[in-house]
């Protein structure tokens, strides 16, 4: 096969594969046997795709496949007729309904119900972001190792575990009840929102920007909106990780970070801020105001502003306003702080940051932002002091050497 | 699916006569109301963890301790069996146990028999 007919294949099973397992996942009731199912329909579709070509419709090819595939597997079981005789029924109204209109629909359900399990809250959150990226955004075990920075046979036990949790626990496949819907939600988007910054803010390791974690976001974050169309919040977790990815190439020069305010703000992507800004206003459209619309906004204005110095920091300060009300924490107050010092000038700021010292202590961004109020108020000593002790508290090399100029600035 | 919840306080926490007849009141009317939904398997409570004695074999002697091991704060006081659908169902039960409102409740699904056989 040419090295471009392989290429061709595997996109089609990057892009089939979360949809392929969740329709296995519903038919079969069971994680491991769908994946393995799954597996054996690809290594098929390896052999017979370059003889053949891919098929009109590799989505439906990969489910058919890997639903005889299943059987053969069951039949394989011991005690395997009930199951069977039910999975063999099942295909064929399946089947039946595969010619009808509603396959796509029954497709968007299966990995709407798969998302609330993967996201469930009694699986350890590492779990929940394994499972998703894997089920949900198509990667293998070792590209999400790689992403987490661990080891693939830790990554590999870690979704081995979880999964076992699912089955042997009871975790269903379905969408919440409609009392427990806004919480779920909120731990989707969540772990959407915590693949995105690992990525931007890569916690460790010698890059501070991995890029593949925040396009695989990008992408579940709009898998997820695509399932639930009306999810005001979605939609402006959707346009808050585009505004952000959109300043990616003004972000690092030469493998450092740069920080906003020395962003060359014409290397900000304007087609992808269009489209985000696009997202929000559909989100604000819906009347319900959530914190990733709110951080959206933030970032709106931002993106509008010609230079740092001509942003909207009143404007700024009133959206922190309220996202403090709506989601209160000390990581909150932090950015709040920010924006009081640049709309109200670093004493202020520095004021904020007294309430959260306590809560903050062990938090490298806290102890920067301090050294930096410390500075633009020409308290260097006390300024050093508090970036030396970001340095310590960051595992990030790229961050680490950005303090090390802060000291040398003040020094 | 069967579950044990497994009921967990912290027992030097004392309470009032008058809470506690609150909490026996509490607890009585979770029984029915699990009983009237045809979930409850049974339960028991379990009297004060200083009554306990702790076993052990070993070399085909019996060794007996006062007490159970663990340093732990929070004791296991009592446990209900339910048989529900799933984990979210299970879940929304253990919140209503008034146990789950003071200490803490486990949730741990029951061995299934059938299954580890079929498995082999």
């Amino acid at each position: 096969m040419t090295s471009r007919g392989r290429e061709t294949i595997e996109r089609v099973f990057r892009n089939e594969y979360g949809r392929v397992v969740a329709s296995l996942i519903r038919q079969v009731g069971d994680f491991e046997l769908a994946e393995d199912a799954v597996q054996d329909a690809v290594t098929s579709a390896l052999t017979a795709w370059p003889e053949t070509g891919v098929p009109r419709n590799p989505g439906a090819w990969l489910t058919t496949t890997a639903r005889r595939k299943a059987i053969d597997r069951i039949r394989r079981q011991a005690n395997y007729e009930k199951k069977l005789a039910q999975l063999e029924y099942q295909t064929r109204q399946e089947e039946l309904a595969d010619k009808g209109e509603d396959v796509d629909s029954q497709v968007r359900d299966d990995q709407l119900r798969l998302i609330f399990t993967c996201c469930h809250p009694a699986l350890a959150l590492e779990a929940q972001v394994a499972l998703t990226l894997k089920t949900l955004g198509g990667l293998s075990t070792a590209e999400i190792a790689k992403g987490f920075l661990t080891n693939e046979a830790t990554m590999a036990q870690r979704i081995v575990r979880a999964k076992r949790k699912i089955k042997n626990a009871g975790i269903p496949y379905r969408v919440p009840a409609d009392d427990q819907l806004p919480d779920r939600i909120a731990a989707v988007l969540a772990v959407v929102y915590l693949i995105f910054n690992e990525g931007y803010f890569a916690s460790s390791g010698d890059n501070i920007v991995r890029h593949e974690l925040c396009t695989d976001a990008i992408r579940l974050g709009q898998a997820v909106s695509d399932l639930m169309p009306d999810e005001a919040d979605a939609l402006g977790l959707n346009a808050l990780l585009r505004f952000n990815h959109a300043r990616r190439d003004a972000r690092t020069r030469d493998g450092r970070v740069v920080l906003l305010e020395d962003q060359d703000r014409s290397l900000w992507h304007r087609d992808e801020i269009d489209s985000a800004s696009a997202l929000l206003d559909r989100a604000i459209r819906l009347e319900r105001p959530g914190p990733y619309q709110i951080q959206a906004a933030i970032a709106a204005l931002h993106a509008a502003a010609d230079n740092f110095a001509d942003t909207d920091w009143q404007q700024i300060l009133l959206l922190y306003d309220r996202l403090v009300e709506m989601s209160p924490g000390p990581v909150v107050a932090l950015n709040r702080a920010v924006a009081v010092a640049m709309a109200q000038g670093p004493d202020k700021g520095l004021l904020e940051l007294d309430h959260i010292a306590a809560e903050l202590d062990g938090y490298a961004w806290f102890h920067s932002t301090r050294g930096e109020l410390l500075r633009r108020l020409g308290r260097y000593e006390e300024a050093t002091l508090s970036f030396r002790r970001a340095i310590d508290l960051t595992e990030n090399t790229s961050a680490a050497e950005l303090l090390e100029n802060r000291i040398t600035m003040v020094g | 699916m069967k579950y044990a919840l497994l009921i967990y306080s912290d027992p030097s926490v004392e309470a009032t006569p008058e809470e506690q007849a609150q909490i026996m009141e509490d607890y009585y009317k979770f029984t029915a109301s699990i009983s009237e939904r045809g979930i409850n398997l049974g339960g028991e409570a379990l009297d004060g963890v200083d009554t306990a004695t702790t076993v052990r074999v070993r070399n085909n002697e019996t060794l007996t301790t006062d007490g159970p091991f663990a340093e732990t704060k929070e004791v296991l006081g009592g446990f209900y069996l339910i048989d529900v659908a799933d984990l979210d169902e299970a879940i929304a039960v253990a919140a209503e146990l008034p146990g789950s409102w003071h200490g803490s409740v486990e949730v741990r699904p029951l061995w299934d028999w059938e299954n580890a056989q079929q498995a082999q």
